[in-house]
C-alpha cells in the first residue's frame, strides 16, 4: 500500500518535473499517466498489484472537484454582466461537442469495422 | 464551559472543520443521487458544491479559509489522474483497436468545443478578454489556464468556466446520449471526456468502467489538441 502510494506520488513528480523541464503544454499529472503506463507496459506484473490502490482512489473522482467547484460559485461574479451570455454558451457548446464527438466515434467505429466486445 | 464564540474562532483557524465538511457534503451529494434513483442532474458534486457554497456565505468565511482545509482533497486530484493508468492498462488493447474513432472524435469533439463556444458567446454579445478566455474550457484546469493566459484571457476566469463545463457536462452526458441512442460505451465516455474533461471522466466512471477508460484518455488528449486548436480558433475569430 505504501509502496503503491509512493509509486503513484513518484510518477507525478516524475511528470511535474518533465513537463516543467521542457515546457510541454500536459499537466504533469497526465504525463505521470503516460510514465505509469509505460511502466505498467513494461512490467504488467506491477499493473495487477496496483489496481486496488488505483481503483481506491478513482473510486470516488468526483469529490475531488468538489472543492475548485466551491471556488467557482464564490468567482461567479467574475463573469460579470456577459454571465447569462457565457452560461448559455458553455452549457450549448458542451451539449454539442458531446453529441458530435459520440455521433462521429460512432460512424468511424463502423466505418472501420470496429465493434466493441 | 468555553463559549461558542472561542470554539468557532479554533474551528475556523484550523483545517479539519472544512475538511470535514467538504467529505460531509460529498457524502450527502451521493446519498441524495443514490435516494433519487441516480439521476443525472443530482450530480453529486453538484449537490455538494451548492450545499458547501451556502454554509460558506451564511458563516461568512472566504473562499481561501475553506480551502485552507479543502486543499487535502484538492490535492488528491494529481494522483488520482496518474492512477488512470491502471484502469487503461487493463483496457488498453481495446484502446488502441479503436485509435482512428477516437482520433476522428477527438478533432471533431475539441474543434467544436472551442468553435462553437466562440461562435455562441460572440453571437450574445460577448468580447475582447472574456471571450478569449472561452475558448480552452473543454480543457483540463491547468491546460486550460495556461493556454488563456498565453491568448491574452483571463486564467481566473477560465478556472470558473472549466469547472461550469465539466459540470454540465457531467449532468447533461446521460440523457444526451440516451436521446442520441448512443450505446457504445467507448463513444460514450470518449465525447464526454473530450467535451467534460476530469468531471465528465468523474461522472463516466460512476456509471461504467469502460467509458470512464476512454474519458480519461480523451482527456489527457484534448488537453494537447486545445493547446493547438484554441489559437487557431482565436485567430479566425479576432
Amino acid at each position: 500500500m505504501i509502496l503503491h502510494v509512493t509509486a503513484i506520488l513518484g510518477f507525478q513528480l516524475l511528470g511535474e518535473v518533465l513537463t516543467r523541464g521542457l515546457a510541454l503544454p500536459v499537466p504533469g499529472p497526465v504525463m505521470g499517466m503516460v510514465l505509469m503506463l509505460a511502466f505498467f507496459v513494461l512490467r504488467p506484473t506491477a499493473a495487477e498489484t496496483m489496481r486496488p490502490t488505483a481503483q481506491g482512489l478513482l473510486a470516488h473522482l468526483s469529490l475531488l472537484f468538489v472543492p475548485a467547484g466551491v471556488g467557482v460559485v464564490g468567482h461567479a461574479r467574475a463573469l460579470g454582466e456577459d454571465g447569462p451570455a457565457i452560461v448559455a454558451a458553455l452549457v450549448l457548446s458542451t451539449a454539442l461537442a458531446i453529441a458530435v464527438g459520440a455521433l462521429v466515434f460512432v460512424a468511424v467505429a463502423r466505418l472501420t469495422g470496429d465493434s466493441d466486445d | 464551559m468555553t463559549d461558542f464564540k472561542e470554539i468557532w474562532s479554533y474551528l475556523s483557524g484550523e483545517p479539519l472543520l472544512w475538511l470535514t465538511a467538504t467529505l460531509a457534503a460529498y457524502a450527502i451529494g451521493d446519498a441524495a443521487y443514490r435516494a433519487s434513483g441516480n439521476r443525472p442532474w443530482v450530480n453529486p458534486v453538484l449537490v455538494a458544491v451548492l450545499l458547501l457554497s451556502a454554509t460558506l456565505a451564511l458563516t461568512a468565511t472566504p473562499y481561501e479559509a475553506y480551502f485552507e482545509g479543502a486543499q487535502f482533497v484538492h490535492f488528491m486530484l494529481g494522483p488520482a489522474t496518474v492512477a488512470l493508468a491502471a484502469p487503461l492498462f487493463a483496457n488498453l488493447a481495446r484502446v488502441r483497436r479503436s485509435a482512428l474513432a477516437m482520433a476522428a472524435a477527438l478533432l471533431a469533439g475539441s474543434a467544436t468545443a472551442i468553435g462553437s463556444a466562440l461562435a455562441i458567446a460572440r453571437a450574445l454579445g460577448v468580447d475582447g478578454a472574456s471571450l478569449l478566455s472561452l475558448a480552452p474550457k473543454s480543457a483540463t484546469a491547468p491546460v486550460a489556464m495556461g493556454i488563456s493566459e498565453s491568448l491574452g484571457g483571463s486564467p481566473t476566469l477560465t478556472a470558473v468556466m472549466v469547472i461550469f463545463t465539466g459540470i454540465t457536462g457531467a449532468v447533461i452526458a446521460t440523457p444526451l446520449l440516451n436521446a442520441l441512442r448512443i450505446r457504445d460505451w467507448r463513444a460514450r465516455g470518449f465525447a464526454t471526456g473530450t467535451a467534460a474533461h476530469g468531471i465528465g471522466t468523474a461522472r463516466a466512471f460512476q456509471v461504467n468502467e469502460t467509458a470512464g477508460v476512454f474519458s480519461g484518455v480523451a482527456m489527457g488528449l484534448n488537453a494537447i489538441l486545445t493547446a493547438i486548436l484554441a489559437p487557431l480558433a482565436v485567430r479566425l475569430f479576432f
